[in-house]
């Protein structure tokens, strides 16, 4: 483990819906270039704390530090640009808009021209427009997506659509990527070209990640490290190998007393 | 002359049979005429400019006025199509944010600088009547942070109600009797540079990384967030630009009847603006120019059917929600139009 001060430091973290308490006195760190996974049953508030950290919906209480500066009352639109980048449990892409424009809209908070260049269309809009399509296709073409840069974002593939959503996410350029369940509904080669996918994005950008998965086996030999949340609580913590020895892990997963 | 275009024609049917020959004519009429795809759409817009200023000559009254309806109609199209095509929301009171910019400026017209030369005047009063409206859709646009969709529209209803029976209980506006008198300004040039204004600012804005980014809320506002669009300051600025360009459209409609009463901005005229839109297609700048001229057209057309009309329209409107639900140019552009990545490069 890196001695280094934790990217993201999240203290006694509590969430209630109505009466429903989803996530109870949450705390855990992440560190720099760390491959968090979480698992648990459904139910258990995992996309919840995925949910509070990238700022879709707001914490009742508690504390989350990203890089030094507190985040629980954040939006999700300042969150990300703090370097935080998310995908979805159910892909959310915009299906109207082209490949391309779909990454591209994700760079739209680097490039810099204002609202009256923009409907002049002077020299600088145009070649600040420019370069973010020249980072875009780049990013599209590190995917093997440039062929397809102009089609509708709706016309891919289930597979193309997962992974497009998360060069998206990657178009932020962030620090640390929220990931939730993204090898859903794939089949098992799919599923290790995933795995091969993500391995390289964190070589290639050096980031940190937090991972849902259902899919045991891929989580234990993707993460650093594992979180087990049963009704909110944090059940367990520690490497894949010791979470697999957990008694607790295991009753919770599998509802009965080991032998 | 006639035989000349029949020749074309054959040549270009002959052509077509054998496809080899269709693509080496292309390519050449590409090469040769970069300069025309390029200002195609300059010369298009020039050609129409010119007609403006000729047309009436040639034309009775009645055909001058059937056409600067139509150059009215198509800034609202486009001006609501800004909110409920590109953004997804659904504004049922862009009638109101006619009435507001009709008002102002009459009001500006006809007491407050009325002996103004009117080729001084008439930008004026385009300008304060476009501002007043953006101005009053900051109430809308604020509510629009907190609402979305079903309840949005509702919302925009109510706010066309509550503006229809202020002017009403106005006294000082006419109330309920409106305003006459109002000078005839708007003539089909004026008409046309306020749809070439409205045209430029919204296709630029659209090709825009803020087009995209409305664009993006409306497919997905979560994920828009998510990527980092603040999605709250994107829907206020698109409420207020679009009220602009009603606001406008209502100058020009002001002093085109020359004659308004809050009834001329009745929830009937929301709704006709809303045909016009779903009839042309939805995010489509040429499916509002379409829409709005092929409903201003029908309208005109089809007045010899009387009481039937007003069972055409809606018929209409039923035929393309069951066929087309986008509209005839929904989620399309014609190429002419359209401003694609490629156009940036100098």
């Amino acid at each position: 483990m890196t001695l280094n001060a934790p990217l993201l430091t999240v203290n006694a973290l509590n969430k209630y819906f109505g009466g429903m308490h989803a996530v109870v006195d949450l705390s855990f760190e992440l560190y720099e270039n760390e491959c968090l996974g979480i698992i648990g049953p459904n139910g258990a508030g995992k996309t919840t704390l995925l949910n509070l950290i990238s700022g879709v919906t707001l914490s009742t209480s508690g504390t989350m530090i990203f890089l030094g500066q507190a985040m629980e009352k954040k939006r999700s639109s300042q969150i990300a640009r703090l370097g935080i980048a998310r995908t979805f449990q159910h892909i959310r892409l915009f299906k109207q808009l082209s490949v391309l424009e779909n990454i591209t809209t994700a760079y739209d908070h680097e490039i810099n021209y204002t609202l009256l260049e923009a409907l002049l269309r002077t020299r600088r809009m145009k070649q600040e427009e420019n370069k973010s399509y020249k980072a875009s296709m780049e990013l599209l073409d590190l995917f093997g997506m440039s062929s397809r840069a102009h089609h509708m974002a709706s016309s891919l593939s289930y597979g193309d659509q997962r992974r497009l959503e998360i060069a998206r996410a990657l178009a932020l350029k962030p620090r640390l990527l929220l990931l939730d369940e993204p090898a859903a509904g794939m089949n098992d080669a799919e599923t290790r070209e995933l795995l091969a996918l993500l391995r390289w994005i964190q070589r290639e950008f050096s980031l940190s990640m937090i991972l849902i998965e259902h899919h045991l086996p891929f989580i234990m030999e993707f993460s650093d490290r594992l979180l087990v949340l049963n009704f909110g609580k944090l059940l367990a913590q520690g490497t894949p190998s010791q979470i697999r020895q957990d008694r607790r892990v295991i009753q919770a997963y599998l509802g009965e007393e080991e032998a | 002359m006639v035989s000349m275009l029949y020749a074309l024609l054959g040549y270009f049917l002959s052509s077509m049979l054998n496809n080899q020959n269709l693509l080496q004519v292309k390519k050449t009429l590409e090469d040769h005429s970069s300069w025309f795809l390029k200002y195609r759409l300059l010369l298009l817009f020039g050609w129409l400019a010119v007609g403006s200023f000729l047309i009436p000559q040639f034309v009775n009254e009645y055909v001058t006025f059937v056409l600067i309806s139509l150059v009215i109609n198509t800034i609202l199209c486009m001006s609501l199509n800004l909110v409920n095509g590109y953004m997804g929301e659904f504004s049922l009171g862009h009638a109101a944010f006619m009435a507001l910019g009709a008002y102002s400026s009459t009001m500006l017209t006809l007491y407050i600088t009325p002996s103004l030369p009117p080729l001084l005047l008439f930008p004026l009063a385009i300008v304060i009547g476009g501002l007043s409206a953006a101005i009053m859709s900051l109430p809308i646009a604020l509510l629009s942070i907190k609402t979305r969709g079903d309840y949005l529209a509702v919302i925009t209803l109510a706010f066309l109600m509550i503006v229809k029976s202020a002017l009403e209980n106005i006294s000082s506006l006419g109330g309920t009797h409106g305003l006459l008198g109002i000078r005839g300004l708007t003539t089909l040039p004026w008409a046309y540079g306020c749809f070439l204004f409205t045209f430029w600012s919204l296709r630029n804005l659209l090709a825009s990384k803020w087009g995209r980014s409305i664009r993006a809320i409306r497919d997905d506002e979560v994920a828009a967030e998510a990527i980092g669009i603040s999605t709250r300051s994107l829907r206020i600025m698109t409420f207020v630009i679009s009220s602009f360009f009603a606001g406008v459209a209502g100058v020009l409609f002001a002093h085109q009847i020359q004659f308004i009463n809050p009834n001329s901005f009745n929830i009937l005229k929301s709704t006709n603006i809303l045909v016009m839109v779903y009839l042309g297609g939805v995010a489509s700048l040429s499916g509002s120019c379409l829409g709005a001229g092929l409903f201003t057209l029908l309208y005109q057309l089809l007045q010899p059917l009387g009481i039937w009309r007003s069972v055409m329209m809606p018929l209409l409107l039923v035929l393309l929600m069951i066929f087309r639900p986008s509209g005839m140019m929904g989620f399309r552009e014609w190429s002419w139009f359209s401003l694609t990545p490629a156009q940036n490069k100098e």
